[in-house]
């Protein structure tokens, strides 16, 4: 029963990892792709270990891919922000179709 | 003529990508894990086929952003391939591989990001 639950984890989060890299592939614009990857992929990856813990239970595995899922839930947000930051400083253009830039607003100020 | 050849193009992605899927999914590679667990071989399978997909972004991104971005992803992808390569071999070392890799990671890509703002490594 267990197996079977964290099967179905697994597959869930493998659907998140799919969606997230075609984002990668699809999306006009740097800031679209990283809004794309840095949701989806980091949601699928904490779904396989929360699938993995559910499988393996109470042991060493277990306990390790807890420890990962806190690590990655800290830090895939704070990376993708100075990402972010750093492509928006080093000059690349929002797509055309953009709506608005609220942080080169804040920067003529 | 614009939106027919927009929709032309949604259709030729969709159907590629989901001829690829089914392909995995119906016959997939032999190998040693495929004999151990034949569900857990197609997981495997379908996850090389995103790391194809981030290294396609990888080597045609227009700017050094969409790179250090496809990198970053690419480096999370290799965390969960870890966890599931942990469960049939029944080796906790994996998950240790696993966190190595996602610290590195993190650190490349803040290191990436200070590069793109054009300060020095020891500001």
């Amino acid at each position: 029963m267990n197996e079977i639950i964290g099967y179905a984890f697994i597959v869930v989060g493998i659907a998140f990892d799919i969606f997230g890299c075609l984002g990668l592939i699809r999306l006009p614009d740097v800031y679209n792709r990283l809004q794309a990857t840095t949701k989806c992929v980091t949601l699928g990856t904490c779904s396989i270990l929360f699938g993995t813990i559910i499988i393996k239970g109470f042991t060493t595995t277990g306990v390790k891919a807890f420890l990962c899922i806190i690590f990655l839930i800290l830090t895939s947000p704070v990376a993708a922000h100075a990402l972010s930051r750093g492509a928006h400083i080093s000059g690349v253009k929002l797509w055309e179709r953009s709506v608005c830039d609220k942080y080169a607003e804040d920067k003529k100020q | 003529m614009m939106t027919k050849s927009k929709y032309l193009r949604w259709f030729l992605g969709l159907s590629v990508i989901s001829a690829i899927l089914l392909f995995i999914i119906i016959y997939p590679i032999p190998s040693l894990l495929s004999w151990q667990s034949p569900f857990l071989s197609r997981c495997f399978f379908i996850l090389m086929l995103c790391f194809a997909l981030c290294l396609f972004r990888v080597m045609r991104g227009p700017t050094s952003a969409d790179r250090a971005v496809a990198v970053d992803t690419l480096g999370i992808l290799i965390v969960g391939f870890c966890a599931i390569l942990s469960i049939p071999t029944g080796r906790d070392w994996y998950i240790d591989i696993a966190i190595a890799w996602g610290l590195q990671s993190f650190i490349g890509a803040l290191a990436l990001a200070k590069y793109l703002e054009g300060r020095g490594f020891d500001e």
